[in-house]
């Protein structure tokens, strides 16, 4: 009844493809958290005019379009500063740099719901400013933020489909590819939405369910 | 190692286009916010309703519209239903898969907004005499729209940004897509995005301050 030409070869290039996204958002994810992390930090503890020019740098992530970034980026390093840096590397800097603006926003949203007098209360017991953020913010702050950072890492995922215009062939990349040859598009896109959904889904309902589960004490 | 020279006169001549592209961006996003909310509107009464299909099927929208690629979906719209014979234009495309995932992410952010507003607001609503649907209508719909207005607003810088996928279905008259062809004519790649990050740049600041001073205005109760 169903046919397709699909071959175990053309299915191998698919899954290199998921492979391809998943690294670059494994590696982007990691560096963006530890420097949203790092800007986080940074505005929570300069306050808002000292922290301005950084809350404007990392605001144009979140106000340009992804894929603007990219080409953006690889023409500046490219053709400015005529750097030979493979497109890789291009995809996961801006995608770093990408992430590390919205997890700025969640770490600082993080670290202004724990209450003022607690941290107060912490520094009075003679706790240091390293321990005060590692004993009582860092924990608390987690319970607040860890939901929305799922839920970016799986945005990152699903913006990684962009890297495309800097020649990282990822997952949707080769889905386009295969359906040029095959012209199968719905089958393969089907395939090709059906990975992200497996991936996405179970960890968009455990980010709900921790954020359900915190929420109530 | 650093000998490229700007020509940023090149590029800003160009400016007047990228312009009338911006406009057609805005258009894109500003008409699939508002049928976005019409349906995340349909969807939400479908998952409070009682029938099992009806809750399936808006369950099954918003979660392939929150969990896959918005890019994934435009293209869905474009070459997906190809197979069936039916071909849309990039614009409608861009349209549908905009508005597919706007339907989606709001449909979730209206359910989180009724779950802020107390059962009691409802009853009260029925005890001072108005239909079930009147009620809906005018004691939680407006308290819902109130408290998602923010959300919304985010929505709706998202679906200006992702205006800018249009130009993978061969959409060429938003910015993106007016950009890239320009950079095809004149190859000044950088200049050229550069401009067009900025004219983005300031159609978020405007909607998300446009947004601000709204919100000062009718939530001032």
């Amino acid at each position: 009844m169903f046919e397709t030409s699909l071959t175990a070869a053309d299915f191998l290039f698919l899954a290199k493809g998921a492979g391809m996204t998943i690294i670059v958002t494994a590696i982007s994810v990691v560096i963006g958290t530890i420097l949203g992390i790092l800007f986080g930090v940074i505005r929570v503890q300069l306050g808002a005019i000292l922290s301005a020019p950084l809350t404007f740098f990392l605001d144009i992530f979140r106000s340009v379009p992804l894929l603007i970034q990219l080409v953006l980026a690889n023409a500046f390093l490219g053709m400015v500063l005529k750097l030979q840096l493979s497109g890789f590397f291009v995809a996961c800097m801006v995608l770093s740099l990408y992430t590390s603006a919205y997890c700025a926003e969640i770490v600082r949203g993080g670290i202004d719901a724990v209450p003022a007098t607690t941290r107060r209360a912490a520094r009075s017991l003679g706790m240091t400013w390293v321990q005060d953020m590692r004993h009582i913010v860092m924990p608390l702050a987690t319970r607040v933020a860890l939901p929305s950072w799922i839920g970016l890492a799986l945005g990152v995922m699903k913006d990684s489909a962009l890297v495309y215009v800097v020649q990282v062939t990822e997952l949707l990349k080769s889905t386009q590819i295969l359906i040029t040859r095959l012209q199968e598009p719905l089958f393969l896109l089907l395939i090709c939405g059906a990975f992200y959904f497996i991936i996405s889904f179970p960890l968009a309902r455990f980010g709900g369910y921790l954020e359900k589960r915190w929420s109530n004490d | 190692m650093f000998d490229y020279t700007f020509q940023w006169n090149q590029a800003l001549a160009r400016l007047p286009r990228m312009l009338d592209g911006a406009v057609v961006t805005l258009e894109v996003a500003v008409l699939s916010m508002l049928i976005g909310i019409v349906f995340a509107m349909i969807l939400t009464l479908m998952r409070l309703s009682d029938s099992r299909p009806l809750k399936a099927i808006a369950a099954t929208w918003i979660e392939i519209a929150r969990n896959t690629p918005a890019l994934l979906q435009i293209y869905m719209a474009h070459f997906g239903v190809a197979s069936f014979g039916i071909h849309f234009s990039p614009f409608t495309s861009l349209l549908i898969g905009i508005t597919f995932n706007n339907a989606g992410y709001l449909a979730e952010n209206f359910r989180g907004a009724l779950k802020a507003i107390p059962d009691t607001q409802a009853r009260a609503g029925r005890s001072l005499g108005m239909s079930s649907l009147q009620s809906f209508r005018y004691i939680i719909v407006p308290q819902m729209l109130r408290i998602s207005f923010l959300p919304m607003t985010n929505q709706m810088v998202w679906a200006v940004l992702m205006t800018s996928l249009g130009v993978t279905v061969g959409m060429n008259t938003d910015l993106y897509g007016v950009t890239q062809d320009l950079n095809a004519l004149t190859f000044r790649t950088f200049e050229l995005f550069a401009i067009a990050a900025v004219i983005f740049y300031i159609i978020t600041k405007i909607i998300t301050l446009g947004a601000r001073l709204i919100a000062s205005r009718l939530f001032r109760y």
